[in-house]
């Protein structure tokens, strides 16, 4: 009997499921979870910290989403093998699910180096997921003092999640700013201020040597107390299934714009993936959502025996700390237009006539004018683009293309 | 579906439909009491250089970027009009990060709205395109959804 199997159960997998529904209404599809919750939002746990949210609010899909589309879930197993001469999954309790074509949407783990001493420290967590979120709100109170190892997206929005429910936090990195992976000095530095701003402490260039029960001894020479340390240095795609069953993988599951892997019938997307990031034209992991949910649907559409390509994916984030909105796109390796002003970063990387990266923080209206261009590779001679470096506006493009979009359906 | 559509030949650039949409997404029934003296936060905006000027809404795409997304599952697509439940709405900007049109932003709270079309307020039909002097902005079928 025909089955698609899809191994994890976040959102790469609800757009696969999205996508073979869209293509195939009838085929069973089975979706291995290994967290035991449906479908939600895992970059709102911060929020969820914040009581922005709420574990019924952070529903990716609606109660009736996988009755509805006639997926059976396995909650709290695990995938543990891919048996593609006989086209099964094997499961962590022995099970075999036997597959027509199967998507490894298995995302990533937190990466923790050997620090010496770890062992020794009662709280520590990892953020990640809702129970790691769960565990770290019942293990602090306001008298907490924090230690995040890690300044990046996680780290960040974890002191975040944080500020108000603890006494202190106090984040490390051994980078030379925050967010070092999509920010340069300049702008790390503005949002690096924003947080100061608020309390949060930080120890950049700097790493833990030992841990000792509740203090953490720095390279620098200080010492740092803390109640719960969280540890954020990093995360690693999970490619183990397909790597053991002799499929290509870099730093991800590698993939092509259908999102097949190596291995016939083998699809895979989102976190454990590394697909073509039209911005650099290198193989990228680009571990966001909106990719995950892209990803996923079009190995749905492709499982299902549709035609479907994702081939504009590009690095995206929307971030913001306290107010301060920092966004980003694309690759930086371009020449730089700096048109800051009154205090707002805009940096604009352009390459070979095109668009191919920005950083932005404070103003950010529609910023997705700028991220269209680096997606559609629009050449800049064909825009306003000294326009565009002043404001985010359709106003720089010709009539015909205005009138395609204004006028017409899109 | 009916969409809004703007003829950016006829758009005087008066800002009324900024107005007109405010009023109608405030709940009130009196728009002086409404905006008078007030931020105004419109769901449809007016841009333009100083030779054209047209109105910008959401196009309620075949294909929405937006809703695939949301990393909080707050936009969806029901009937070919693209919703936002602001109950689930964190205000991260994604959506504006990700539309080619510009045409979302945020309220006075920081929690998105979008056009929806006056389907869910008082009006019934789009503000907008009701209270456009010059008719530049209209509500009609134009072409059929793939």
């Amino acid at each position: 009997m025909k089955q698609y199997v899809i191994i994890g159960n976040g959102v790469a997998a609800a757009g696969c499921i999205e996508g073979i529904r869209s293509t195939d209404g009838k085929t069973p599809i089975t979706v291995i979870s290994e967290e035991k919750y449906p479908v939600y939002c895992r970059p709102l746990i911060s929020y969820y910290l914040e009581h922005k949210t709420d574990t019924k609010k952070m529903n990716y899909r609606s109660d009736d989403f996988y009755e509805k589309n006639g997926c059976k879930v396995i909650y709290g197993r695990k995938a543990v093998r891919l048996d593609t001469e006989n086209k099964k999954v094997i499961l962590d309790d022995g099970g075999e699910l036997p597959y027509t074509s199967v998507c490894v949407a298995a995302g990533s783990s937190p990466f923790v180096p050997p620090f010496e001493g770890l062992e020794t420290v009662e709280k520590k967590f990892a953020f990640m997921t809702l129970d790691d979120t769960f565990a770290l709100e019942a293990a602090v109170n306001e008298n907490s003092d924090i230690l995040i190892v890690g300044a990046g997206l996680i780290g960040l929005k974890c002191a975040e999640g944080l500020y108000g429910r603890v006494k202190s936090i106090t984040v490390c990195d051994l980078a030379d700013r925050v967010l070092s992976s999509i920010l340069d000095a300049d702008c790390a530095a503005v949002m690096q201020k924003r947080l100061e701003e608020n309390g949060i402490k930080f120890l950049l260039e700097d790493t833990v040597t030992k841990f000792e029960h509740n203090t953490a001894h720095m390279k620098s020479g200080a010492d740092v107390k803390f109640d719960a340390v969280v540890l954020a240095v990093g995360v690693r795609a999970n490619t183990a299934l397909v790597k053991d069953a002799g499929g290509e993988t870099g730093r991800g599951i590698t993939v092509d714009d259908s999102m097949r892997t190596s291995i016939e019938n083998v699809y895979a997307a989102g976190d454990c993936t590394e697909g073509n990031d039209i911005s650099s034209g290198q193989k990228k992991v680009l571990a966001l959502l909106p990719n995950a949910y892209m990803q996923g649907y079009t190995a749905g559409v492709n499982m299902a025996g549709g035609e479907s390509l994702f081939d504009k994916a590009v690095p995206m984030n929307s971030v913001g700390f306290f107010g301060l909105h920092a966004m980003t796109a694309g690759s930086y390796d371009g020449e730089l237009t700096d048109c800051s002003e009154n205090g707002n970063i805009k940096r604009f990387f352009i390459r070979d006539g095109l668009l191919c990266g920005y950083i932005l923080i404070g103003e950010t209206a529609r910023a997705g004018i700028y991220t269209s261009l680096i997606r559609e590779k629009t050449p800049l001679n064909t825009v306003n683009f000294d326009l565009l470096t002043k404001t985010a506006t359709s106003a720089a493009f010709t009539e015909e293309n205005r009138r395609k979009k204004f006028g017409g359906v899109v | 579906m009916k969409r809004v559509y703007v003829n950016e030949e006829w758009c005087l650039g008066c800002h009324l439909c900024e107005y007109n949409c405010a009023f109608a997404n405030s709940g009130m029934s009196d728009m002086a009491t409404a905006l008078k003296g007030k931020t105004i936060y419109p769901r449809i905006h007016v841009e333009g250089d100083d030779k054209i000027t047209y109105a910008v809404s959401c196009r309620h795409c075949t294909d929405p970027i937006c809703v695939k997304s949301c990393i909080a599952g707050a936009i969806t697509k029901e009937d070919g009009v693209i919703k936002i439940n602001k109950d689930k709405c964190v205000g991260c900007l994604t959506c504006v990060l990700v539309c080619p049109y510009g045409a979302l932003a945020p309220g006075e709270n920081g929690i998105m709205q979008k056009c929806e079309l006056c389907l869910n307020n008082s009006c019934g039909e789009p503000a907008c395109v009701a209270g456009c002097p010059n008719r530049a902005i209209v509500y009609e079928e134009r072409g059929e959804d793939k």
